[in-house]
C-alpha cells in the first residue's frame, strides 16, 4: 500500500542548508551515480525506459525512449540539454526543486549524461530567478571540486562538463527547439521537425532536451530500480511527480504524490478550497490545458485519465480558482500573456493571439457583441494544430473549454455591459481602500 | 584574466580600461560553450550590468567580440523581455499579473503601487530607484501574490506589504526575500550575475519555506514515506546519519517556521 504522499526529489527539501553537496551526500547524494559509472550506459537506459518514466515537463513523452532516439556514436559530440526554463503560468515545481536541492538535478544531469554518452551538458534556467541561478552554478562548482564533473568524471579519460546558462525572459523558450535557438545564441524561435533534436539539436548534434524534474527523477530510479518506481503511480503513468496546489486553496503548495492521485485527495490534504467558497474551475497542468471543474474532482490525474477526461496532465500545475472568479478576466489575461509570448515565427499564433486578445478584451469590458464568441472560436480552429509550435494550440484550449463549460458567463458580460464579477472578493487579502495619500518618501 | 591582444571597431565608445576589462569577461564567457555565439544571451547580460541597460555601445561591443552585426545583436536584444532598452532604474520591482497571481490581487497590488510611486509599466521613479514592471508568471503561484524585486521572491503580498518595499527600497534600506539572498543586490550586480559570474551569495537564504514545505510536512506528520524509503544501504551517508530523519528547523532552514506562510 502506498503512501499518499511519496516524498522522494523533495525528501531532503527541509534540511538544514539543504542545497549544499554536504547535505546532499549526507542523505545518500550521489550513490546512484557511483552506481550507475559500474553498470553499462546501455543498462542504465534500458532502466529508464522500464521504469517508465515519462517527460515531467508537460509533453509527458517516456524518458528513456527518448534517450534511445540518439544515432550511434559516430564520434562526434553529443549534447543533454535540461529545460528548466520553468515559466508555463501555474507551473512552479522546478523552481523550489533547484533552490532547495540542485545536486538532484546535477546527479541526474551526470548520470544521463554517462548513459547517452554526453561529455557536455547544459542546463538551460529562466533569467528571472536570480537565487536560482547562484544556486545552481555554486552546486555545479561543488560538483567540479569534488571531482564528481569535470576531468575523468565519468571514468577514464572522460570528462563531463556543465555549464549553466541563464535565459533572458521569454516563455517560448520552454519549447525545446527554441530553447536550442536561444542557446545558440539566436532569438528563440521554434526550429521544423523534423528532424528532431535526437538527430540535429544543439550545433546540430544529436541531444538530448529533458525537463528539471525528469532528469531529478533519474538518480532514485538507478538506485532503487525500474520496479521500485512502477510500484508507485498507475500502469502507463509509473512513478510519483511534484503536484502544484495555487489559488483559493487553504494550504496552497507542493505535493509529490504517485500520479494517479485526485484533486478531491489533494484538496483534502491542502485543506481544501477557500472556506465559505465552492470549487469554480481549475487547470490540470498549467494554463495550456483545457479547464476543469467540480465535475472532474475525481478524475485520477495520470496521462490517459486527464486525456481522456478532455484535457492534459501537462505540468501537475493545478490552479484552484473559487466561485468569486469571472472565468472571463482568467481566461482575457492568459490571452494577453500568450500574444505577447507569441514568438512572430507562424500567422496562425502571432495574428491569432492578436485578435483573441482584442476579442477577449471588448467583451470583458462590456463592449462585445454576440457574434463574437463565434469570432473567437473560429480564431481558436484556425490556430490549433495549424500553428508552428505547441504554443498557439496552447493558447486556444482555455477559450475553447471555458466558452464550452461558461458560455452563459461570456454571454452576460456582453448582454450586461461588462463584468458582473467584484474583484476584491476574489483576492487573498483585505483590501484597506481608499490609500493613504501624501504619505509617499522621495528618496 | 587574459590579456590577449583585441582589435575594437570604432562603433563602440567604451573607454578603453572599460573595453578591456569587459572584453577579458566575454573571453570567459565564450569559454564556457563549444560555439562563441552562444555566450551572446550572457554577454547581453554582462553589458547591462555595466550600464544598466543594453545600450548601442553594449550591442556594438557584443556583435565585435562574436564577430556578428549589429543588427544580428539588437534582434536578439530586442526579442527577450529582461533585456533593457533604456536606463533601469536601480532595482525592477515586477508584480506578476498573471491570471492566477492577478486574481490573487496582483492587479490591486499593481495599481496601488503604480499610484504609490506616481509610474506606470515599464517606467522608472524620478529618483532613479525602481523601474515599476509587469511581470508574467514567475514560478511561484503558490506563494501568490508574487512580487519579484531584482529577480528575487518576495511572496504572498498585499497592496501594504508591496507599498513598504518600494518605500524602503527608495530609502535605501536592505529588504530581504522571502526565498533568495540576504539583501536584494542592485540591478546591475543582479545582471552580473546572470551574466554567470557568481557573487558568493548562494549560501544565503533559505532552501525551502512555507507553500514550497506543505506536503513534506503533512508527509512527515503522517509519516507517510515513498517504498522502501529507509533502506539506503550502500551510501556513504556520515556515521549515525544513515537512517535518521534530516535536521530541520535550522537558521536556514524554515520547516518549522511559518513567518512565510501569513
Amino acid at each position: 500500500m502506498t503512501s499518499p504522499l511519496t516524498p522522494v526529489l523533495s525528501d531532503t527539501w527541509d534540511a538544514d542548508q539543504s542545497w549544499t553537496l554536504e547535505t546532499y551526500r549526507a542523505h545518500g547524494g550521489y550513490g546512484a551515480l557511483a552506481k550507475a559509472l559500474d553498470l553499462e550506459p546501455a543498462g542504465i537506459i534500458q532502466t529508464v525506459k522500464d521504469s517508465g518514466l515519462r517527460g515531467r515537463g508537460g509533453a509527458g513523452f517516456p524518458t528513456g525512449m527518448k534517450w534511445g532516439f540518439l544515432p550511434p556514436d559516430d564520434g562526434g559530440p553529443r549534447y543533454l540539454v535540461v529545460n528548466a526554463d520553468e515559466s508555463e503560468p501555474g507551473t512552479c515545481k522546478d523552481i523550489p526543486l533547484m533552490m532547495a536541492a540542485p545536486h538532484s538535478l546535477i546527479e541526474g544531469v551526470a548520470i544521463t549524461s554517462y548513459a547517452i554518452g554526453c561529455t557536455h551538458a547544459f542546463i538551460y534556467v529562466r533569467g528571472e530567478v536570480v537565487h536560482v541561478y547562484r544556486r545552481l552554478l555554486n552546486a555545479v562548482q561543488e560538483a567540479y571540486d569534488a571531482g564528481l564533473l569535470g576531468k575523468n568524471a565519468l571514468g577514464e579519460g572522460v570528462d563531463l562538463d556543465v555549464t549553466v546558462h541563464a535565459g533572458a525572459g521569454a516563455y517560448i523558450c520552454g519549447e525545446e527547439t527554441a530553447l536550442l535557438d536561444s542557446l545558440e545564441g539566436r532569438r528563440g524561435q521554434p526550429r521544423l521537425k523534423p528532424p528532431f533534436p535526437a538527430v540535429a539539436g544543439l550545433y546540430a548534434r544529436p541531444t538530448v532536451v529533458n525537463n528539471v524534474e525528469s532528469i531529478a527523477s533519474v538518480p532514485a530510479i538507478v538506485e532503487r530500480g525500474a520496479d521500485w518506481f512502477t510500484s508507485m503511480g498507475t500502469e502507463k503513468s509509473a512513478g510519483f511527480g511534484l503536484f502544484s496546489l495555487s489559488g483559493h486553496v487553504v494550504r496552497p503548495g507542493q505535493y509529490e504524490a504517485p500520479l494517479g492521485i485526485t484533486l478531491r485527495e489533494l484538496l483534502d490534504m491542502a485543506g481544501g478550497v477557500r472556506p465559505g467558497h465552492e470549487l469554480k474551475f481549475w487547470t490540470p497542468g498549467g494554463s495550456s490545458t483545457p479547464l476543469f471543474t467540480a465535475e472532474h474532482l475525481d478524475v485520477p490525474l495520470d496521462y490517459e485519465s486527464v486525456g481522456a477526461a478532455g484535457s492534459m496532465l501537462g505540468t501537475r500545475a493545478l490552479q484552484i480558482f473559487d466561485d468569486s472568479v469571472c472565468v472571463v478576466r482568467a481566461v482575457a489575461r492568459w490571452t494577453e500573456f500568450y500574444a505577447h509570448e507569441s514568438c512572430g515565427k507562424c500567422t496562425p499564433c502571432r495574428e491569432g493571439t492578436f485578435w483573441l486578445e482584442q476579442v477577449l478584451a471588448r467583451i470583458e469590458n462590456g463592449t462585445g457583441v454576440p457574434e463574437d464568441l463565434d469570432v473567437l472560436l473560429d480564431v481558436c480552429e484556425n490556430i490549433l494544430g495549424r500553428a508552428f509550435c505547441a504554443l498557439g494550440d496552447g493558447a486556444t484550449s482555455p477559450i475553447t473549454s471555458s466558452v464550452q463549460l461558461f458560455r452563459e458567463e461570456y454571454e452576460a458580460h456582453i448582454t450586461g455591459g461588462g463584468c458582473p464579477f467584484d474583484r476584491a472578493a476574489a483576492e487573498l487579502f483585505e483590501r484597506k481602500r481608499p490609500a493613504v495619500a501624501g504619505s509617499e518618501v522621495e528618496g | 584574466m587574459t590579456t590577449e591582444a583585441y582589435s575594437r571597431g570604432p562603433a563602440c565608445s567604451y573607454d578603453d580600461e572599460t573595453y578591456r576589462r569587459l572584453a577579458d569577461d566575454a573571453a570567459q564567457i565564450v569559454a564556457r560553450y563549444p560555439e562563441p555565439r552562444s555566450a551572446l544571451l550572457p554577454m547581453l547580460h554582462l553589458v547591462q550590468a555595466e550600464e544598466s541597460y543594453v545600450s548601442r555601445d553594449g550591442i556594438a561591443f557584443c556583435a565585435e567580440r562574436l564577430g556578428l552585426t549589429p543588427a544580428q545583436v539588437s534582434a536578439v536584444a530586442t526579442f527577450y523581455t529582461q533585456y533593457k532598452r533604456h536606463p533601469n532604474g536601480r532595482y525592477t520591482v515586477g508584480v506578476c499579473t498573471n491570471t492566477l497571481c492577478a486574481v490573487m490581487g496582483g492587479d490591486t497590488i499593481f495599481d496601488e503601487l503604480s499610484e504609490h510611486l506616481d509610474v506606470g509599466h515599464d517606467q522608472t521613479t524620478e529618483d532613479g530607484k525602481i523601474t515599476l514592471e509587469r511581470v508574467e508568471c514567475n514560478a511561484a503561484c503558490d506563494f501568490a501574490p508574487v512580487v519579484m524585486v531584482n529577480w528575487e521572491f518576495f511572496d504572498n503580498q498585499n497592496p501594504e506589504t508591496a507599498k513598504r518595499l518600494a518605500d524602503s527600497l527608495r530609502l535605501g534600506e536592505d529588504v530581504t526575500p522571502t526565498r533568495g539572498a540576504s539583501t536584494v543586490a542592485t540591478f546591475q550586480e543582479v545582471s552580473r550575475v546572470l551574466a554567470g559570474f557568481p557573487d558568493g551569495r548562494a549560501d544565503e537564504g533559505v532552501g525551502a519555506s512555507g507553500a514550497t514545505l506543505a506536503g513534506l510536512r503533512l508527509a512527515r506528520e503522517n509519516d507517510w514515506r515513498a517504498p522502501e524509503e529507509a533502506a539506503p544501504s550502500d551510501v556513504d551517508a556520515a556515521p549515525g546519519e544513515g537512517d535518521v530523519p534530516p535536521r530541520t528547523g535550522g537558521a536556514q532552514s524554515s520547516a518549522e517556521s511559518k513567518e512565510s506562510d501569513k
